[in-house]
């Protein structure tokens, strides 16, 4: 598996996207920071990208490989090499490589800065280990779909679907069904239900770790209340890691049992 | 060497094997034929663990390849799309394979001597052409020295220089004694090098043995007509 990894890793770094991505990155801290000048500001600004754009890049980066790879991974299949390796390798190739874009592309500016010598530090570490989190579930999510579909273009659609329906859509019908039932108890359900995206998991633990309960927002005010902001901080973690370890697991289960 | 039993797979509602037993002895080149989806490349994948059939079972050198990858190790393969990551270099390509299989092969500089590849060690495969990316295959086909080696149309995109070269190289990896599997559809490359015909039909093997008696079974005097005529019959 390590092997895989390392190819696909090797051959993504070079990939032209890679460096749009890093580009972009790059050129957002270094806008948000020296035009701003507020360190937790752009903190905050840089949230709202990540979590959307992340997810979205995570997804279509994930399928696009795949679907590209599709000859190659046929040539790999015929090795002697177990399955889960293969894909699991290009998983993780692709999702470490986008997540080095981000890492070093927000790291960069941040540390011109002057991030280590600012208390903003842990703030900043955990919207990048976020962000991280963000590209583990969504490439692997991303996997499971292509993996699933044959055809591209359904894949694509389902891709592009799964990320409006994560970013967009679901906090529409969440916050709909609270107003609709405003006369009945929501604590758990509310807690169920942001559990249960991670979009919006990510979003609560940084607001929380950030300690901005302006931003919270009922979701995240009920985290606080029920966990407490440090408990809380670690409930969603331990979310996270479930939420990029269960379409892991998917993606070795399917890749054992499909005809290539 | 290969032992098919019983073999059935079927993709949704489309049977595309229905009952294939197939004994392969080792050494010798054999041709799978059969008209367009009989069902040659489902054979030739689950023989190399690609496709997991419906029911039947494959055993290769006595042990049943269930579940198994390492059996692996002695089968080199030759996919029918040549088609590799685009930022890796041939050389690193050719240098991963190696990698991954773990051995100390050194059959590919002779190889890439033998198809002139050196000019395009160092460039990135997406700026080849389809004739060069074949011949890459050929090279990451060829270079272990695996007792069989199973070849999807080997023929497709080469030139005429090339080709000649792939026949060459075909008949001295017989005469090292390897099992050879081989699938085209260009009968006269089929008839020039190979001893055996497996012709597959709706799933199913129709014959099995050598050209003359395929020749004599369907009474025409060459071979690309007893084909021929054993798909009119399949036509009509």
């Amino acid at each position: 598996m390590i092997k895989i990894l390392k190819y696909s890793f090797y051959d993504l770094m070079r990939s032209r996207w890679s460096y749009v991505y890093f580009a972009f990155y790059l050129l957002l801290g270094i806008v948000l920071l020296f035009l701003n000048n507020d360190l937790s500001k752009a903190v905050i600004t840089l949230m709202n990208v990540i979590i959307i754009l992340v997810p979205l890049i995570g997804t279509i980066f994930g399928v696009m490989y795949y679907y590209s790879s599709k000859e190659f991974t046929e040539l790999l299949l015929a090795q002697p090499i177990k399955r889960s390796s293969i894909f699991l390798g290009q998983y993780l190739g692709v999702a470490l490589s986008l997540s080095m874009s981000l890492i070093i592309g927000l790291g960069l500016p941040f540390i011109m800065y002057g991030i280590f010598k600012s208390s903003a530090i842990w703030d900043f570490s955990l919207l990048l280990i976020t962000g991280t989190f963000l590209t583990l579930i969504f490439t692997a999510l991303a996997f499971n779909i292509a993996l699933y579909n044959e055809n591209k273009i359904k894949g694509f659609g389902y891709a592009i679907l799964l990320w409006l329906f994560m970013a967009v859509i679901y906090d529409g019908i969440f916050l709909m069904s609270l107003i609709a039932f405003e006369e009945y108890p929501l604590d758990t359900f509310s807690l169920i239900g942001s559990m249960a995206n991670p979009i919006d998991l990510s979003r609560v633990l940084i607001l929380l770790k950030l300690d901005i309960s302006a931003l919270l927002g009922y979701t995240g005010a009920i985290f606080q209340k029920f966990f407490g902001t440090n408990f809380g901080i670690i409930v969603s973690s331990a979310m996270l890691c479930i939420w990029v370890l269960i379409p892991t697991l998917l993606i070795q289960r399917k890749s054992n049992k499909k005809d290539f | 060497m290969i032992k098919v039993k019983d073999l059935h797979k079927k993709f949704g509602k489309n049977k595309v094997l229905q009952g294939i037993d197939l004994e392969i002895e080792q050494g010798g080149i054999f041709a799978i034929l059969g008209p367009n989806g009989s069902g040659k490349t489902t054979l030739i994948k689950s023989i190399l663990g690609m496709v997991i059939p419906n029911s039947g079972s494959i055993e290769i050198n006595g042990k049943k390849i269930k579940n198994d990858w390492k059996y692996r190790n002695g089968i080199d393969y030759l996919p029918q799309i040549a088609n590799f990551p685009s930022n890796l270099t041939v050389d690193e390509l050719i240098n991963m394979i190696k990698d991954l299989r773990a051995s100390k092969s050194t059959g590919e500089l002779q190889l890439i001597e033998l198809f002139k590849l050196q000019p395009f060690l160092n460039k990135k495969l997406g700026n080849l052409s389809g004739g060069t990316k074949q011949k890459v295959n050929l090279v990451l086909a060829f270079m272990f020295d695996s007792p069989l080696l199973i070849l999807d149309e080997p023929t497709s995109g080469l030139d005429p220089i090339s080709l000649i070269r792939l026949k060459e190289l075909i008949s001295s990896e017989k005469k090292k004694g390897k099992t050879i599997l081989i699938t085209s559809h260009i009968m006269s490359f089929v008839e020039e090098i190979t001893n055996e015909i497996v012709f597959l039909l709706e799933g199913k093997i129709y014959f099995k043995g050598s050209v003359l008696e395929l020749k004599s079974k369907t009474q025409q005097p060459d071979f690309e007509h007893a084909i021929a005529s054993i798909l009119q019959q399949s036509y009509d």
